[in-house]
């Protein structure tokens, strides 16, 4: 079972509230599809800049792997307040970690609606039913 | 969706399967960079049962093939096999294929997303021609071992054939895992040496194995879709949807060793068109390396300053040169080796250089 303390997007990224901040990261599934558990398979990660605001459903970064790159996008509205900076020369820890040392960004949010997003149990669903 | 007779092989060695023309395929059963360091420093084996696999027999196989192909196929002798394309009348290629000259006609292989259309676009010429058209797609499993090992891991198995003896694009048949009668030629699709076996298809679990076997001495692996693409790409060797497809002909993509402009071989579609471009090519084909972390991918753009000169087709991570690399084309006069271009990567540049192909070539022994 994937964390419970937190929501999914179902382009897999996570969300974890952290009083008026969010962390946001890529779910261990997301990470499985670029590289196939074969860390050595992630090649690029491109995350904004500190300060920068981001719409709902904005793309705030990249994430690529030896055979494709896929688009991060906010699910939520806010400002960017920290990146993770070990991410950039260290893709490894998504594979390794990504649920805690693997969160990407931070953002101070503007919004809070996230009765859009799944809750864990919801997003296993969904999971299991994409692996066919 | 189609399966080979290996699919439930590849899922219990816990490949990633995808699907490809049509087929649910293995793109890689470890990590794919490993995979294609494997097969340059010791050797694969690859399931290729999508791959069409035709026949054309009777009196008229030869002079017909020689109108639908860019070679010449009277030419190649019995027992060879050449490259060849088929072209529209505009010069687009409609598939590039391997053509083996038999006693008795010709065996062709060629790219599962193009088989319908190739065997329609045969029968559609067959007019006049006293020719018989078979498709053996379905009855024929097609394996590749692909690396040094190869003959080593293949000669194992392998009765009443010296593999030694049968020279690059040559074949032979022999009896493989006590199969008699398997086509051996000794071609590939990764710039190494290698074989590739055609036999019934319903053996193709246990030939399989026992390559596996055969090769574990040699560290053999089971080699996906994915590190075959990358291998291909650092050999220079085309790939149908990328380098080529109809609207981009086998002149600009540097495959004249399979044209025949020969008088003797006559008219053939698509001849005069691509006799034109031969005088006044466009574009032209080029490798491209770059230091960036990006990787190329099919479609992204190529600048000189603020001028567009061209795009990518095939892009890949290269473990063999320890860089990535592109197969792209470019405005002619901006072909040379060396030059200095510009990648848009979704908004961003990534400096790159030009360079010929290929970008990786086994030495030779």
């Amino acid at each position: 079972m994937r964390p419970e303390d937190r929501k999914y997007t179902k382009s897999h990224e996570w969300i974890k509230i952290d009083g008026d901040t969010a962390l946001i990261g890529i779910t261990d599934f997301a990470v499985n599809e670029l590289c196939s558990g074969n860390e050595g398979d992630l090649v690029y990660c491109d995350l904004p800049e500190p300060d920068r605001e981001l719409e709902i459903s904005e793309t705030f970064g990249e994430i690529e792997s030896v055979k494709s790159v896929s688009d991060l996008d906010s699910p939520l509205a806010g400002t960017v307040v920290e990146v993770n900076a070990l991410i950039e020369e260290h893709l490894e820890i998504l594979c390794t970690d990504p649920w805690d040392k693997g969160w990407l960004i931070r953002i101070k949010y503007t919004s809070k609606d996230l009765d859009e997003l799944m809750d864990a149990a919801e997003y296993e669903e969904m999971v299991s039913q994409e692996q066919h | 969706m189609n399966q080979t007779t290996l699919h439930d092989t590849h899922v219990a060695l816990e490949a990633k399967m995808v699907d490809f023309a049509g087929w649910r395929m293995p793109v890689q059963y470890d990590s794919l960079l490993d995979e294609v360091r494997t097969v340059r420093s010791k050797v694969g084996l690859f399931d290729l049962c999508h791959m069409g696999r035709l026949s054309i027999k009777g009196a008229d196989a030869v002079p017909m093939l020689d109108r639908l192909t860019t070679n010449y196929c009277a030419k190649i002798p019995v027992g060879a096999i050449r490259y060849g394309l088929f072209c529209r009348e505009d010069g687009g290629a409609i598939d590039d294929l391997l053509v083996y000259r038999e006693e008795d006609g010709i065996y062709l292989v060629v790219n599962a997303s193009n088989c319908a259309e190739d065997l329609a676009w045969i029968r559609s010429h067959t007019d006049g021609f006293d020719v018989e058209v078979t498709d053996h797609t379905s009855e024929q499993a097609m394996l590749a071992l692909q690396g040094q090992d190869s003959q080593s891991v293949l000669q194992k198995l392998t009765k009443d054939c010296d593999l030694s003896s049968l020279k690059y694009y040559r074949f032979t048949f022999g009896t493989v895992c006590g199969l008699p009668n398997v086509r051996i030629s000794r071609t590939g699709y990764t710039g190494e040496d290698g074989f590739e076996i055609y036999f019934p298809d319903a053996e193709a679990p246990r030939v399989w194995n026992e390559l596996l076997a055969a090769g574990e001495e040699f560290g053999i692996r089971p080699i996906g879709l994915g590190a075959r693409d990358t291998l291909r790409l650092e050999a220079g060797m085309s790939l149908y949807g990328h380098e080529i497809d109809t609207d981009h002909n086998p002149v600009e993509a540097n495959l004249h060793f399979g044209i025949s402009f020969a008088e003797e071989k006559g008219d053939w579609i698509g001849r005069s068109a691509l006799e034109a471009i031969k005088a006044q090519p466009k574009q032209a084909i080029m490798g491209m390396t770059t230091d960036g972390k990006r990787v190329p991918r099919q479609g992204y753009r190529l600048f000189v300053g603020e001028e567009e000169v061209g795009y990518v087709v095939s892009g890949s991570v290269s473990p063999t040169l320890d860089t990535n690399i592109a197969s792209v084309y470019v405005r002619v006069g901006f072909d040379a080796d060396g030059t200095e271009v510009e990648m848009d990567i979704r908004g961003k540049r990534q400096s790159c250089r030009l360079q010929n192909l290929p970008f990786y070539s086994r030495t030779r022994k």
